[in-house]
């Protein structure tokens, strides 16, 4: 069976919010579209979003990490939003997975956002009806697109890459990772990938080797002629 | 219920609609990435990276993705625009005018300019990727008055690179993070370059490679590093010279490098009472005098044991030691100073001073030179070298460094920048796979060839500058300035006060001509640049120079021109507005002649060509150039008989030519009759039509053995020569030790027949023009009593906004509506500042109230905030209650322009050898608020109001869908 996913690799993501505007230009425009802005020039703007980053912190000075957490459906192989709608609007595909929101069945009552753990959910406060991440599916079964174009747009935007896209029920798909919140029972498709370290270590020999260039300009640290040595004490 | 949903989430959304795409380059920054805008009935459906395109192969970023809410922004100004007459500067009372009265206006205005002083017309702009037009306007104008940004940018970066090792970073140079087993980022540099460093950090970090942060702060890139160290501000220089300190100290230098491809083994002559004392002892004098390094210097040879020439045949110099000359000239190898000048420079003394423990400093010392050593990268690429020996690899140390504003952006930036040049040289990372490669034109000669006149007398009227606005001095006589030593431009540039001021001084334009010194001037052209805000220093007391009166009541700078596409708090202080277009209604060239986006296998440029026709009246600031050249008759821009030359902008992209014939134009690709020739070649009338069928780029891949140690490469040197991108194909070796500070120095010191700098300015160019580099504390610093200011404050840029660009965008500003002020919890608790709370922060030159954000992720003696998100109320056409004027605030109002000088007057805050802007040399206090006072940014200022022509946003609600509506 066919789960549809994406892995983000929070030891590449820089934070630079690609993934937020390009999947907001792509769908305002689509079939999920439009994504309606309220104060679009005023105080206090506030828009729908199908994806954000959350940055925050980790550890205490100078042990501080800086994590950018980027959020979207997760797209739950055992969604909680899909059983709690009155009307049927949340459903998941069968064929591939996608968790979706038929805006014409929709009566805004936002109990699927109360059945969210991860808030992944906005009301469009215009259109009244619920709105979230789509994975694209307009692009991805795209007849008029070109083959290479036929994934998510936040996929295709992602400057360091740190979005994968693939079925992650295909053992031999690019996307694997940890899951949000396993706890929850929800098997989120969307997977993380953790951050990683690498350092470098240095032995003492690398420090004091045979081919010092000191050693051609005469400069390896030596004692002056002056300083003490046991010449000056002991005949033997 | 039916599973079958009611709505297909896979119909298109708008039948038979009509679709569109073209290719073009992205300008929502300075990136310049290849895009495809793709339409539906006419409107912008969606922007995405293109893949074809070299720079960004596909990505692009959150501006990118925004650029529809950039095209339909509702602060777009849509016709020119005249203060009406009694209206003050800055109240923005204007009335429209037609394009036809504005260049009558102006061509009148500037033609006198022209016929009496034409160095009475200033022309600064905020772009520096126009500069192959803007610069050879103001020279053919004849006005010496002329610059880009770079000056408040990151001209330490270029200038201390390029004075070092002939290239730079960003346009002219990087990290080859491909093959880089080790990257150390310095300071804030996340814009320059954006895409293409993230998709190579992503690269490096996957290939294993160790990425470490050098930054005050932990944000953007420096999320990701496996190791951050913190450091103060303004300090990375002493860090720098004592990482030189240890790799020197424990023979971890590439020996081999610096001896053939720098002037380590050169020998200085040290004969103190000798006017050629501290340079470098030459065999015999050149045959011929140009713009490159005469190969005549001496090494002490370790194999013959006495002086030779320069890489004579089976020669190898001492590093260290000193020698006498056969006339008794003490003298000592160039690298034996260097080791002589970091011998105090310990991780110990480091350590006081950038609170970086001492025991890291080692640690990356050891690591930097471990794996420059021990993981060498060998290319099976053959080259020929500047002196004829064959070599069958490429060599690298995998060892790369990258940093921009955040060294640059002190009065101590360009030895800093010195240092990381030489300490990339000593790992022997330059042009080399894995550590920095260059990208054409670069490498140049050290320094470039370009130079400014050296009198005033190349200033005449009605006569084009002899000479260019803008040059690379090599000594003291090539200084831009009168016979009393005083300065010819209006910002002080290549004079005593900043000899080496190669991108001008835009920071000190309005001060200097508010003052009236060095003298006044009438009409300042101010093209995208948001002077009056987030791209001044003295933000408030700029704001009131630019409507100060004389006692007669005329404004003491006379005549105030603005070109900006948006209503910018700018715009309302200028006389005229000239409404530009956006970069989806324009040609535009990233010119060979200014800064291509070349890749490090060989020369890239770009065009964007117009997708939609102008909005309303606007006109690319091109075509009002194009247009004002012709109406004042300067040479280039009209024929013989005095009619005009070229029809507009892609016209004159096409047909110009450097000289008649020169087969030299602004672009590089598809020239000649046919578009067969690359590089050089006649004017071909097809040519912008073949690059939009090419992406919009002409990339040049250079042969492989091209493509490496370009300094010394002579297959490449000779290609570059051949097709005319350098006059000279001599080896451009390493200044680990500067010749050129070296010059400027006798010269304060009263040595030698060149000119020499007036009394008050002895002291300081003796001092801060070092051969070599040395630390000090950062001008402003100590000129400030620390204990009353004891923080140092910055900006970093956020990756989703460009400069004050994006805050009419509606995406981008619900990502950055306002900023906060980040301090360390402990340093705020200290001053009794909660978390969000109100505060002020407070240099001697100012103060700003805000709101605070702890942060973990900032070292305590720094506080920062994202530049340029704060806005005036009303301006760019948000409402005068939004986020962005209230809650946002610039930290500009407490930055200075100037410093007091030695002589009882003014200097301009900055670097004593280049000019860079020291913005971060700043040093404040913070403090809450009082009970009681408003929770609103201070200062405030009068709220703008909208032009005519410009369109307010009217309801409560966007909802953008491209094309008929569903």
């Amino acid at each position: 069976m066919t789960q549809l996913a994406l892995v983000i690799d929070l030891n590449v993501c820089v934070g630079c919010s690609a993934c937020v505007t390009s999947c907001k230009e792509w769908n305002t425009s689509g079939a999920a579209g439009p994504l309606s802005d309220c104060n679009p020039y005023d105080a206090n703007p506030t828009g729908t979003f199908f994806n954000r980053v959350q940055t925050f912190e980790v550890g205490e000075f100078p042990q501080t990490e800086t994590v950018h957490f980027p959020k979207s459906c997760l797209h739950c192989e055992d969604p909680p939003c899909v059983p709690v709608c009155p009307t049927g609007a949340s459903y998941k595909r069968k064929e591939d997975g996608i968790v979706l929101v038929d805006y014409d069945r929709c009566i805004g009552c936002k109990y699927c956002s109360w059945a969210c753990p991860y808030g992944a959910r906005e009301l469009d406060e215009k259109q009244k009806v619920m709105k979230k991440c789509t994975l694209c599916v307009d692009r991805i079964y795209s007849t008029t697109l070109p083959e290479a174009d036929r994934r998510p747009s936040c996929v295709m935007a992602c400057p360091p890459g740190a979005r994968l896209f693939g079925d992650i029920h295909d053992p031999d798909s690019v996307v694997s990772g940890y899951t949000l919140m396993p706890e929850w029972g929800t098997q989120p498709a969307n997977h993380y990938l953790p951050r990683r370290k690498t350092t470098i270590t240095i032995h003492e020999d690398q420090l004091v080797r045979a081919d010092n260039p000191l050693k051609i300009d005469g400069k390896l640290p030596k004692p002056s002629r002056q300083q003490p040595t046991l010449d000056d004490v002991t005949s033997w | 219920m039916s599973s079958t949903p009611l709505h297909d989430p896979l119909a298109e959304p708008v039948s038979g609609a009509k679709t569109e795409t073209y290719t073009t380059t992205c300008y929502m920054c300075a990136c310049r990435c290849g895009i495809r805008v793709h339409l539906r009935d006419g409107e912008v459906r969606y922007i995405d990276g293109n893949p074809a395109h070299p720079l960004n192969k596909g990505v692009i970023c959150a501006k990118g993705s925004s650029g529809i809410m950039k095209q339909y922004s509702p602060a777009r100004l849509a016709q020119p625009l005249l203060r009406k007459p009694g209206a003050e500067r800055g109240a923005g009372d204007f009335e429209a005018i037609s394009w036809e009265q504005a260049f009558a206006l102006l061509a009148e205005r500037l033609g006198k300019i022209r016929a009496t002083d034409p160095k009475k017309f200033a022309l600064f702009t905020g772009r520096d990727q126009m500069q192959a037009l803007t610069g050879l306007f103001a020279r053919q104008f004849g006005t010496p008055n002329y610059a880009a940004h770079g000056g408040f940018c990151s001209v330490n970066m270029a200038a201390g690179m390029i004075y070092t090792i002939g290239g730079s970073f960003w346009e002219f140079g990087g990290p080859d993070l491909e093959r880089a087993r080790m990257f150390i980022m310095i300071g804030t540099a996340e814009d320059h370059h954006s895409n293409p460093l993230k998709i190579a950090i992503a690269k490096f970090k996957r290939n294993g490679g160790k990425f470490i942060s050098i930054n005050p702060v932990r944000t953007g890139y420096s999320a990701i590093a496996d190791e951050w160290v913190p450091i103060k501000p303004g300090t990375d220089g002493a860090l720098l010279l004592a990482l030189i300190h240890e790799i020197i100290a424990m023979g971890l230098y590439d020996r081999e490098f610096l001896a053939r491809y720098t002037n380590a083994g050169e020998l200085v002559n040290l004969d103190a009472v000798h006017d050629e004392f501290g340079m470098f002892v030459r065999s015999e004098v050149p045959k011929e005098e140009g713009c490159f390094d005469p190969q005549n210097k001496l090494w002490w040879d370790r194999v013959s044991d006495r002086p030779v020439i320069t890489h004579a045949e089976g020669a190898d110099p001492y590093l260290f030691g000193e020698f006498k000359l056969a006339d008794g000239t003490p003298v000592k190898p160039a690298f034996q100073l260097l080791q002589e000048r970091v011998r105090d420079y310990t991780p110990d003394w480091a350590a006081e001073i950038t609170g970086i423990p001492a025991a890291t400093i080692h640690r990356l010392a050891y690591e930097m030179g471990v794996t420059a050593r021990d993981q060498k990268v060998v290319l099976p690429i053959s080259w020929t070298d500047s002196w004829g020996k064959e070599h069958d690899t490429v060599t690298g140390n995998p060892v790369a460094f990258h940093a921009m504003r955040g060294l640059a952006a002190h009065s101590n930036g360009f030895h800093t920048i010195r240092a990381l040049a030489i300490l990339m040289s000593l790992l022997g990372t330059i042009d080399r796979p894995g550590g920095f490669r260059h990208k054409a034109p670069f490498p140049r000669p050290i320094p470039p060839c370009a130079k400014t006149p050296d009198t005033p007398l190349a200033i005449r009227p009605n006569t084009p500058l002899d000479g260019m606005p803008l040059g690379w001095p090599a000594e003291p006589d090539d200084l831009f300035v009168h016979e009393d030593g005083s300065p010819v431009r209006i910002d002080k540039a290549f004079s005593w006060e900043h000899p080496l001021a190669v991108h001008g001084l835009m920071h000190n334009v309005i001060t200097n001509a508010w003052r009236g010194d060095p003298y006044p001037i009438d009409t300042l052209l101010i093209f995208m640049a948001n002077m009056a805000w987030n791209s001044t220093m003295n933000t408030v007391e700029v704001r009131k120079m630019l409507n100060d009166k004389d006692a007669q009541g005329a404004h003491k700078i006379p005549f105030l021109v603005v070109c900006d596409a948006f209503e910018s708090e700018m715009t309302s202080f200028a006389d005229l507005i000239l409404p530009d277009t956006t970069y989806l209604e324009r040609y535009d060239v990233m010119s060979m002649l200014d800064r291509p986006i070349s890749e490090f296998d060989g020369p890239v440029d770009a065009i964007r060509v117009p997708i939609f026709p102008p909005k309303g009246e606007c006109k690319p600031f091109q075509e009002v150039l194009v247009e004002l050249g012709s109406r004042l008759k300067l040479p280039a821009f009209v024929k013989k008989d005095g009619t005009r030359k070229f029809r507009d902008y892609p016209d004159f992209i096409v047909n110009y030519e450097t000289e008649p014939g020169s087969g030299i134009g602004f672009l590089s690709g598809w020239r000649g009759k046919n578009g067969e020739k690359s590089l050089s070649g006649e004017p071909n009338p097809r040519q912008l039509e073949m690059y939009a069928a090419n992406n919009c780029i002409h990339h040049y891949e250079l042969p492989l053995s091209y493509q490496y140690m370009r300094n010394w490469n002579k297959g490449y040197l000779e290609w570059s020569q051949r097709n005319r991108i350098t006059r000279y194909a001599d080896p451009i070796q390493i200044h680990l030790y500067s010749e050129v500070l070296q010059s400027f120095r006798l010269a304060a010191q009263g040595k030698g027949i060149s000119r020499k700098p007036p009394e008050h300015l002895r002291k300081r160019v003796e001092t801060f023009f070092d051969p070599l580099p040395f630390y000090y504390e950062p001008l402003e610093s100590q000129a400030t009593d620390r204990h009353k200011y004891p923080l140092a404050a910055i900006t970093q840029r956020p990756m989703a906004m460009y400069h004050s660009w994006d805050s009419q965008n509606a995406w981008l500003r619900q990502i950055h509506a306002h900023n906060y002020l980040f301090v360390n919890p402990g340093t705020a608790k200290a001053a009794g500042i909660a978390d969000g709370g109100w505060m002020w922060i407070e240099s001697q030159w100012g103060k700003v109230r805000c709101m605070c954000r702890y942060s973990e992720a900032v070292e305590p003696e720094t506080v920062w905030t994202w530049n340029a998100i704060g806005k005036s109320a009303g301006a760019w056409n948000l409402a005068p209650n939004a986020n962005e004027s209230q809650l946002g605030f610039l930290l500009n109002p407490v930055i200075s322009e100037e410093l007091p000088a030695s002589n009882g007057g003014t200097q301009s805050n900055s670097d004593p050898i280049t000019g860079q802007a020291a913005w971060f040399d700043v040093r404040v206090r913070i403090y809450p608020v009082k009970p009681g006072e408003p929770e609103q940014t201070s200062p405030q200022f009068e709220p703008m109001k909208p032009y005519p022509g410009t369109r307010p946003f009217l309801g409560d609600w966007l909802a953008y869908f491209a094309g008929s509506k569903k």
